[in-house]
């Protein structure tokens, strides 16, 4: 019953679905406009290929060339690895060499394997962070009055709009030592009496936490305000009204409707920071193992980069499984988290 | 405002932490010391040697190039990409296309950095071109990876577009091609501006996959900062940020003020509409 | 009652006129011919065949998931029939794109191009076929005259009223002069008052252009009002076509009974079948049901029978006339006094519970039946319609 009334809902798009808000419809059934009227178009082919055959050569065929890199070996030349296909003009024969050293490499040593760890911890704890910060920001503006949600939320976005860079830079002054944070921690803590000796936060993984949670905090903070403002308030009324305290009303009611903002926040600031190079290696400093730092390393300034390949692949790997999960989330908000 | 304490305190509280550390920066680019710990007086060196630092000021040129050419680049190829995804329908190869539109959204820019590279070596090897790395090569880059967020900026607006209006178009005689010049691209065109900047933005902020894909001639601002900012502090660098910060502000403040006007007309004319009754 | 018994043999010259789907020398304007559209496995519109005759207001009436916008998608080309072609004045319209056909349409959201002045907005068809300047000019200024929207001509659409709007989208799809016009709930975005007034607007206006207008709806008064035919659908396909008082006074099935109108509708089983009458038995409603129809059904068949709320009779006293038929007796369960007519639900002795309305003809305060009474219920042999699905 309720697959035949979908279906006719959307059959009947043209006369129900304007009414109810047409985004949904078109979420189920994209052909309109100029959608379904393609066939009679030859510029359709254009809009479809360009676009399409950019991403599979820009994007999709570099992982490909990443895999055959990953399964070579290093060597002194330009480029620095050894060939996979190998023609001999003599014997009329193609060898092809494939080797695992790189990828047994990288369980040989520790090194990556703590990193990967290290990687998806710090990036965990840090989504944590956003979320802990980011929740109270977000609900705070979906509640705030109408007129006052626009430009709290500009100012939320703004500090995306400067230099990513720059805003990691800040924080070694802050976080230094005889920086404004560390200074006053410090003050605290020891006029407390709970340390003798002052902090060192700078170069350590705290300040990679506080420098992540710091530069992903917007994308946390959008798709969270984007679930929490579409909520009904007529449901916590009618919660109150039944005799339901704020509190439980919070976690009964707007904590599992806001889920899906939850899982589209915690993504866009979980995977790229898994992979984040900038922040722990200007905060963290040389005790902040992060595979992103890994990989530059083995690129830059060891030059394998046979292992910087496998280092890539397995980070791949590691994170399938969300990106996955992220582009799920994608297709059902049709994009609005982002920017 | 809210009018829980506990949301007014954490709205507060995640605002100082967004706003405090640039007002730091902002505060000590007026030091003159070389120290932003401790202030010792006002100044503006740190300006001067900035605007006589011909590195850096020719970084910042390349830079605004490479995102202007990007952003132009990636605006056409999202835009595509957003139609395709929110008026196509189904075609073939639709599953894949949307996972390659969104990966890049969230992917690693270290990954991106590194595929990009090798594939331009292999092109390289292949057919000769592009030789060596270059400005052309962060541009290819930065397209790909910027236009992903044009994509989803420019889509989530077409789905919420009456398609009905396109349908009418087409409906009074207009063909395909028309239909998308005169009817829809205007109506989407502040998305698409949007999608443009965000691209522009997004490409002078690139620090990693530009390291990758650039090549000895063709440094970018951000590996300057990034090599400069590696060594310890430099007030030259809180300079920059406060430039940097003043023209998004300027930038912010205009785009406030012609939103202002536009609401302040629409209200004129919806009381016009009401006022001229059934 | 009685002029609607009359049927066709006795339509004047000039009524056949006005109804050439009565004339088999006429021809089609529009011909739905055996169409289907599937959505993957779902049937939005199933084995649909229609004839649209020059001139006239077709009502497509149906509730939501009945095919009827599907169906009137796929006469503006923008759904392919599965199954099935469209022939618009003879031209087989497969496979012609929506820019090429004479047909416009009225959308439901009105579609008006928010970025074009109203001038431009009924322009814009007309410059998508070339037309001189001057000509294209002239057109929109007359077309624009009839919509009472002249002074607007330099607004954008958000600076009008959703009446007003309303009326441009409707120039704007009038303009090209269409050999067919498609309105999708032409009114549904106007408030009740405004609607009313604008259904004999859009009656007024068609008859001015002569154009043959196809209209969805699903609105039955609305139907009702403007129509010359109404196709009544039902889960894609079509359960009636007729003019208005067809529909409602001879509905073919229950769902269409149902579906305009409310009407009780009485199960049991045929007695008689003669050429003048049936004569039904049904337990259900305490008495013999005489119609005073042709009797088309074998003796022993199960049926029903629909009789209007507003054709029964209500009364504490039993009708002169009555010989056990057509009369039962019933309490009185609830009452809705709604000013010109009071609705009664009357529970019969069966159980089955009844309900009529009558006409409050006397000004008072004490009403003459209350609840609890015990009233008996009749109605005219020509009342009833005998239903067999």
């Amino acid at each position: 019953m309720g697959l035949v009334e979908k279906a006719a809902d959307i059959a009947e798009h043209g006369t129900d679905g304007a009414r109810t808000g047409a985004a949904p419809v078109a979420a189920s059934r994209p052909p309109a406009g100029l959608g379904f009227l393609g066939r009679f178009r030859p510029g359709r082919g254009l809009v479809l290929a360009v676009p399409y055959f950019w991403l599979l050569f820009f994007f999709l065929v570099p992982f490909v060339i990443v895999l055959k890199i990953a399964l070579s070996e290093t060597t002194i030349a330009i480029p620095p690895y050894t060939p996979m296909f190998e023609w001999d003009p003599d014997t009329l024969q193609l060898s092809i060499d494939i080797k695992f050293g790189s990828f047994s490499y990288l369980f040989t040593d520790n090194l990556y394997i703590l990193a990967y760890l290290n990687s998806l911890w710090i990036a965990f704890i840090s989504t944590i962070l956003c979320l802990l910060i980011g929740y109270p920001v977000a609900y705070a503006i979906a509640k705030a009055e109408p007129s006052w949600r626009a430009p709290l939320l500009m100012l939320v976005i703004l500090p995306f709009w400067t230099s990513f860079l720059i805003r990691v830079y800040a924080w070694i002054g802050l976080l230094g030592n005889g920086g404004l944070v560390t200074e006053t921690v410090n003050t605290v803590l020891m006029g407390l009496g709970l340390i003798a000796e002052p902090l060192q936060i700078l170069y350590t993984p705290t300040a990679a936490y506080i420098g992540i949670t710091y530069s992903y905090l917007p994308f946390m903070i959008l798709p969270l305000y984007a679930t929490l403002e579409k909520m009904d308030n007529t449901l916590l009324e009618a919660a109150s009204d039944l005799g339901c305290p704020p509190w439980r009303a919070f976690l009964t009611i707007t904590l599992p409707l806001s889920l899906p903002g939850i899982l589209a926040g915690s993504l866009l600031v979980f995977i790229p920071a898994t992979g984040e190079f900038v922040i722990p290696e200007l905060l963290g400093g040389p005790d902040t193992l992060m595979i992103g730092k890994v990989l530059w390393a083995e690129f830059f300034n060891n030059r394998d980069w046979p292992v910087a390949s496998a280092v890539a692949i397995a980070l791949l790997l590691f994170l399938v499984v969300p990106i996955m999960l992220f582009q799920q989330v994608q297709g059902q908000q049709q994009g609005g988290g982002k920017g | 405002m809210p009018r829980s304490w506990f949301l007014r305190f954490g709205l507060l509280f995640g605002l100082v932490f967004l706003y405090g550390p640039i007002a730091m920066l902002i505060f000590f680019s007026f030091n003159d010391i070389r120290s932003v710990t401790v202030w010792s007086g006002f100044s503006l060196r740190w300006y001067g040697e900035l605007f006589n630092n011909q590195q850096l000021l020719s970084a910042a040129w390349l830079s605004l190039r490479v995102a202007f050419i990007s952003a132009c680049g990636a605006v056409v190829l999202g835009t595509m990409a957003g139609l395709l995804m929110a008026r196509f329908g189904p075609f073939r190869g639709r599953a894949l296309f949307a996972g390659m539109i969104s990966a890049p959204l969230v992917m690693p820019e270290v990954i991106l950095g590194l595929s990009l590279l090798l594939l331009f070596v292999s092109l390289e090897q292949l057919i000769g071109w592009p030789q060596g790395r270059s400005m052309t090569t962060i541009i290819l880059a930065h397209i790909t990876f910027t236009m992903a967020f044009v994509a989803v900026v420019v889509q989530s607006r077409l789905v919420s577009l009456d398609a009905s209006l396109e349908e009418a178009a087409m409906d009074l005689g207009a063909r395909p091609a028309k239909v998308f010049f005169v009817i829809t691209l205007p109506i989407i065109a502040p998305a698409i501006v949007s999608g443009w900047l965000l691209a522009f933005t997004l490409s002078l902020d690139d620090l990693v996959i530009a390291s990758f894909v650039s090549g000895p001639g063709s440094t970018t601002l951000p590996m300057i900062v990034f090599s400069s900012v590696r060594l310890g502090v430099s007030p030259q660098i809180n300079a920059l940020a406060t430039i940097v910060v003043l023209i998004v502000a300027i930038g912010i403040l205009i785009a406030g003020i012609l939103n202002h006007r536009a609401e302040k007309t629409r209200a004129r004319d919806e009381q016009m509409a009401q006022q001229n009754g059934g | 009652m009685a002029l609607v018994q009359q049927q066709p043999q006795s339509r004047t010259q000039a009524q056949q006129k006005l109804e050439p789907w009565r004339d088999p020398k006429q021809k089609p304007y529009v011909r739905v011919d055996k169409v289907t559209k599937k959505f993957d496995d779902f049937v939005a519109v199933d084995d649909v065949s229609l004839s649209i005759y020059r001139g006239e207001f077709f009502s497509l009436l149906g509730g939501s998931g009945s095919g009827k916008t599907t169906l009137l998608r796929m006469l503006a080309g923008f759904e392919t029939p599965t199954e099935g072609k469209i022939f618009i004045d003879g031209v087989d319209m497969s496979g012609v794109p929506p820019y090429r056909r004479p047909v416009n349409m009225m959308f439901q959201s009105y579609a008006l191009f928010p970025h074009m002045t109203v001038e431009g907005n009924v322009a814009f068809g007309l410059k998508q076929d070339g037309l001189p300047k001057a000509e294209i000019a002239d057109r929109v200024r007359e077309m624009l005259d009839l919509v009472q929207l002249g002074q607007f001509s330099k607004r954008k659409p958000h600076q009008l009223s959703g009446g007003q709007r309303q009326r441009v989208a409707l120039a704007r799809a009038l303009v090209k002069r269409p050999k067919l016009l498609l309105l999708d709930e032409p009114l549904g975005a106007l408030d009740k008052k405004l609607r009313e007034q604008t259904q004999f607007e859009l009656v007024n206006i068609q008859e001015k252009v002569g154009i043959t207008f196809v209209v969805v709806t699903h609105d039955q008064e609305e139907a009702m009002t403007m129509s010359s035919r109404i196709a009544v659908m039902n889960k894609g396909y079509i359960a009636q076509v007729g003019t208005p008082t067809e529909i409602y006074e001879y509905p073919n099935t229950r769902f269409v009974a149902e579906f305009i109108g409310s009407v009780n509708m009485f199960a049991g089983r045929v007695v008689e079948s003669e050429p003048d009458h049936s004569l039904i038995r049904s337990e259900e409603a305490g008495c013999d049901l005489y119609v005073a129809h042709p009797g088309h059904l074998a003796p022993g068949s199960p049926c029903w029978v629909a009789v209007r709320p507003e054709k029964i009779v209500i009364s504490k006293d039993p009708a002169a006339d009555a010989v056990g038929r057509n009369q039962t007796q019933g309490t009185v369960r609830e009452i809705a006094y709604l000013g010109d007519v009071s609705i009664y639900d009357v529970d019969l002795d069966s159980g089955k519970r009844v309900r009529v309305t009558a006409p409050n003809l006397t000004r008072r305060t004490e009403m003459p039946i209350t609840w609890e009474d015990r009233v008996y219920l009749s109605w005219r042999p020509f009342a009833g319609s005998v239903l067999t699905e």
